[in-house]
């Protein structure tokens, strides 16, 4: 499994979405494009004015969604580089996502200044040329603790949000009313990241308390636990295979201080189902900040603080692994 | 209900406490009042002299007034009445008169007893002190656990100690797998712990004192009270327990309920416990070296009170001076007074007893000391047998700058190891001074050497040995100058006994610092510890069996008893600590949490060197095997073991076997329980999700199978060659 390496983005990485196209944000105010399978930069979206937080692109591929510490939420046609509409917020904004039908986007904005912490959630026509709403549908402000990461969850019905003291909650995706909420991981311990499984039926967690954490999105019961060694930044469910592929290391502040060596910075594939370690991908020489996957399951890639993505694609032996049980139950 | 009816009920309400606590007491300012018993009775006329004299006797505690004292006198016989009222400055000087002077003879006749005032007040009053002895009730005897249950394990594992974070666990070695908790306790210590010698014990430490925990359900055994305590040691038989603490012993002038130490221990460091009874037995100052005392924070050179092997002596060094012997369990100086030797550095005693050939039982033992060059004499290590005092042997040496003593572990040999200086004093070597003590008129043998000896280490039962060599080092060099490694073993003779030691290899151009014998001998592990750049453990065998390896460095014609292999070499980056588990089947290699930060945790190898096991564990402090006592078999039992070897070990691999595939059988269970588990959940959360999203209407884009399946194509050109020609 040799890797591509994407040398294109002058900081360190912030968030990845991988599929045929690779989108990379990271704090050097620009927006990549990437040919996922050769590693050639398509073009980048260039408007923001501050470091990127987040990208998301829609299940077609017309429209990407970025946030930035600019206050911005800007919308893109993706053919054309075009901006298409911009948001503006009283502070940064750190995550952005469509719903599955792309009818929906959110995005989660920082507590800072003396504003609280928000989710908003537009409305999107995913039509490129069509006027998009100016003003959010509804506003979820959190008084408490600040949401780091936000999910929505099958047929927009809830949204789920991560916050800076552990805990996960489920709101009402037509509402934002609260449903319910879970001490999901140590307290005072933030969520890193969020992703939803394929079908959007169960998500994973990565948090600074080392571990990660399978939920299941109607009940936020949790299904499973990885307990790594360091700290995580991100997390990441692997389609066709039963795995799932974490991304961390020691604190970017700390990094200075230590050998790489220490540093752990390696991506660790679990089994989903048996939460073992069954392997590590070295590589980066900073913390990774962020994993993704492919969706039909081909490989995966991770941006990490060092300020290069690595593309994987993986391997027949990938595919062959099987664990003894999984090969009898299959026959 | 009338509110003012409240405080009809408040009378009742039992203040006693209260007023006990807050009741103006009475004799206050009596404090600095003793009474003196026990003087002689003399007329009026010689009173005033007989107070003078009193006065001058007891102002060792204090200043005392002849005002001060007041001698009643019976008016009858016109002569005092034999006791004394004495007042002090301070109820401090009383107090101090009370510890120090009670008991003082006067003249041959008379002696005095002080007591304070208050005292007297207090146990002196009718009913206070009962009439009628009555005879303590004796405790019902409860059976208490076996100390040494943990030897019963039908396979005979190892215990061992692993302390990380803030708790503390006793856990089985199961080899590869994940070790079996036996006992797991949060803030078990605040500082470390530490096994008894013969690892009945197991010593927590905490700033009230010393605690003791053993037994199969790891209950408590024992405590020692001893106020900020630092260290401790156990007597080899563990009947004793020395405890340590920087701050001397400050005792209350109110004693708390069950409070151990007495005034005697008021000041003291040392504490010398008897572990059966949890009692004091003696209690000792530090010595103040004297050039130490301005330098700031002192070194304590651990143990300080040195055990004999049977726990007979234990002894301690006054540096310069003498070396002061007690004898147990009375703790007197042996023969009344220190055993003075001028100069002496330090001093170590033999670790076993050698059996003599005829049977006799041998009632003297020896201990090894040095003395630095002093004037005219020089420098001088010599062998002082007890209880006799008589120097049995003596070497003198001289350019000593520093010597080590190291005996081997029976206390056949000793090694001195001198370090030297050239007359120069420019630079540094070092010889070997190896005393057969076993041997008639103790001959001594030197190895001399042109480097200095950094570590060195007796084979335990053996006679082989390993020393660490240092490369002088490069002025103004970042790295750490190389170190060689020596292997020396002796002479195969007819007679039995060990010929001429010589070198059988030297491993040059290495970072080893420190050696690590198995104790039962045969394997080493030469390891280099607390490094930051080389992290090598090199496991070593003394006898291979198999082809004869070269002897590099000795003589063709000499035949030495060893046959040195190399097995394997191993890294644990970041090392700290190595040991080895007290059968010798295991070594555990630690990164402590204490020493440094970076990866901490343990690995375990075989004595072959192989890994077993690794673990990465958070804030990992202390990895310590349950060491074991002597076997209790006899010499032909272990012949018999011995000779039967095949047979056990295969019925040991059977065993293993057994384990492995029922243990495989677990694992594939229960990963077989989760998966079926997952596919049901999986099951039934995809029919919810197919159902809402029917009353949805909403369908994702399906994806056309095969589709999707794109084959990028890629061409690449490459520029194989360019050339530029000229066209005419």
């Amino acid at each position: 499994m040799r890797p591509i390496l994407l040398q294109g983005h002058e900081r360190s990485l912030t968030q990845i979405k991988y599929g045929d196209l690779l989108f990379s944000t990271a704090k050097d105010h620009v927006v990549c494009a990437w040919y996922s399978a050769n590693g050639e930069r398509l073009g980048t979206y260039n408007g923001h004015q501050g470091a990127l937080w987040t990208v998301d692109v829609d299940p077609t591929t017309t429209l990407l969604a970025t946030g930035a510490a600019d206050n911005t939420i800007k919308l893109w046609e993706v053919r054309t580089g075009r901006c298409l509409k911009t948001w503006d917020f009283p502070t940064a904004v750190k995550r952005v996502e469509f719903s599955e039908d792309a009818t929906l986007l959110l995005g989660v904005t920082e507590m800072r200044m003396g504003h609280l912490g928000t989710v908003v959630v537009f409305p999107i026509n995913v039509d490129v040329d069509a006027e998009q709403a100016d003003e959010p549908l509804f506003t979820i402000t959190f008084r408490e603790s600040k949401a780091t990461v936000a999910a929505w969850s099958y047929l927009n019905k809830f949204i789920i949000t991560g916050h800076e003291d552990g805990t996960v909650s489920q709101y009402d995706g037509k509402t934002g009313e609260l449903i319910q909420d879970i001490q999901a991981h140590e307290p005072d311990m933030q969520i890193t990241d969020i992703q939803m499984a394929p079908d959007r039926t169960y998500f994973i967690t990565a948090s600074k308390d080392k571990t990660a954490k399978l939920i299941e999105t109607n009940t936020l019961r949790i299904l499973k636990t990885y307990q790594t060694d360091t700290p995580l930044n991100s997390a990441a469910i692997t389609a066709k295979k039963d795995f799932i592929i974490l991304g961390g290391g020691q604190e970017a502040r700390d990094v200075t201080t230590t050998i790489a060596r220490q540093g752990k910075f390696e991506a660790r594939f679990f089994h989903k189902i048996f939460e073992d370690e069954i392997g590590r991908v070295r590589g980066h020489f900073g913390p990774l900040n962020t994993v993704a996957c492919h969706p039909q399951g081909t490989g995966y890639a991770s941006g990490g603080e060092d300020g290069y993505v690595r593309v994987h694609h993986f391997d027949k032996p990938y595919f062959d692994f099987k664990y003894e049980v999984e090969k009898m139950a299959k026959a | 209900m009338a509110p003012h009816s409240n405080y009809d009920e408040e009378e009742d309400i039992d203040f006693s406490d209260l007023r006990e606590q807050y009741e103006v007491r009475l004799d206050e300012g009596l404090d600095t009042f003793v009474v003196v018993d026990g003087c002689p009775k003399v007329p009026e006329d010689s009173k005033a002299k007989l107070v003078k004299f009193l006065c001058k006797k007891l102002s060792d505690a204090g200043k005392v007034k002849p005002e001060g004292v007041f001698m009643p006198l019976n008016e009858e016989t016109g002569q005092t009445e034999g006791y004394a009222f004495v007042e002090y400055e301070t109820p401090e000087q009383a107090l101090a008169a009370c510890k120090k002077l009670s008991g003082l003879p006067l003249d041959k006749k008379h002696t005095i007893y002080i007591n304070k005032l208050t005292d007297i007040e207090h146990f002196g009053r009718e009913g206070k002190v009962k009439e009628e002895y009555v005879e303590p009730a004796y405790e019902p005897f409860v059976e208490q656990e076996h100390l040494r249950s943990w030897l019963e394990d039908p396979s005979a594992r190892d215990q061992m100690i692993m302390f990380r974070g803030d708790s503390v666990g006793v856990f089985w070695n199961k080899k590869k797998d994940t070790p079996e908790q036996i006992v797991d306790r949060v803030h078990w210590t605040e500082s470390f712990v530490q096994w008894s010698p013969l690892g009945t014990y197991l010593t927590s430490i905490h700033a009230q004192g010393v605690q003791l925990w053993g037994g199969a359900s790891w209950k408590r055994i024992r405590r020692f009270a001893h106020p900020f305590v630092n260290l401790v040691d156990y007597s080899p038989n563990e009947n004793y327990l020395v405890t340590w603490s920087n701050k001397p012993i400050t005792i209350p002038d109110v004693l708390p309920p069950n409070f151990p130490l007495t005034a005697d221990e008021d000041g003291k460091n040392f504490i010398i416990w008897d572990i059966k009874t949890g009692k004091v037995i003696r209690s000792f100052a530090s010595i103040e070296a004297p050039e130490a005392a301005d330098k700031g924070r002192k070194k304590i050179s651990w143990p300080s009170f040195k055990w004999s092997s049977d726990d007979k002596y234990v002894a301690r060094v006054v540096p310069g001076q003498a070396v002061q012997v007690y004898q147990t369990p009375e703790m007197t100086l042996l023969g009344k007074k220190s055993i003075k030797i001028d100069g002496v550095v330090d001093f170590e005693w033999q670790p076993a007893i050698p059996v003599s050939g005829k049977g006799k039982p041998q009632t003297e033992q020896l201990f090894a000391y040095w003395t630095p060059e002093i004037g005219n004499q020089t420098a001088r290590a010599g062998l002082m047998s007890v209880p006799s005092k008589e120097i049995v042997r003596t070497r003198n040496l001289v350019n000593v700058s520093d010597c080590k003593l190291h005996w081997q572990n029976e206390g056949k040999y000793l090694c001195v190891k001198v370090d030297r200086h050239t007359k120069t004093k420019k630079s540094n070597y070092t010889s070997l001074e190896f005393f057969r003590v076993t041997e008639k008129n103790i001959p001594v043998e030197i190895v001399e050497l042109k480097q200095v000896v950094v570590n060195f280490s007796w084979e335990p039962k053996g006679d082989r040995f390993v020393f660490i060599t240092v490369d002088e080092a490069v002025a103004g060099a970042a790295v750490a100058p190389k170190t060689n490694v020596h292997f020396y073993a002796p002479e195969k003779t007819k007679s039995g006994i060990p010929g001429e030691w010589m070198c059988t290899k030297t491993v040059e151009k290495k970072n080893s610092n420190a050696i690590y014998w198995a104790p039962k001998g045969r394997f080493a592990v030469i390891a280099t510890v607390h490094s930051q750049q080389s992290f090598e453990l090199e496991f070593w065998d003394f006898d291979f069996e198999g082809e004869k390896q070269k002897q590099e460095k000795a003589p063709a014609n000499k035949d030495l008893a060893c046959n040195l292999m190399l097995m394997a070499t191993a890294e644990h980056y970041g090392v700290t600590d190595v040991e080895w588990d007290p059968t010798g089947r295991y070594v555990a290699t630690s990164a402590s949490f204490w020493k440094h930060q970076m990866e901490n945790g343990y690995h375990l190898y075989d004595f072959k060197g192989q890994l077993l096991r690794e673990e990465h564990i958070e804030r990992f402090n202390q990895f310590l095997w349950r060491p074991r006592p002597p076997t209790m078999l006899t010499k032909e039992d272990l012949k018999t073991i011995r000779k039967n070897l095949r047979e056990y070990s295969r019925q040991f691999d059977e065993e293993d076997e057994f384990e492995e595939s029922f243990k495989n059988k677990e694992v594939v269970e229960a990963r077989k329980r989760l998966l079926d588990e997952w596919r049901a959940w999986r099951e039934r959360c995809e029919r919810e999700l197919e159902r809402d999203r029917k009353e949805a209407g909403w369908t994702p884009p399906v994806a056309v199978e095969g589709g999707e399946e794109t084959v990028v194509e890629e061409i690449v050109e490459e520029v194989i060659e360019e050339k530029e020609e000229e066209i005419q």
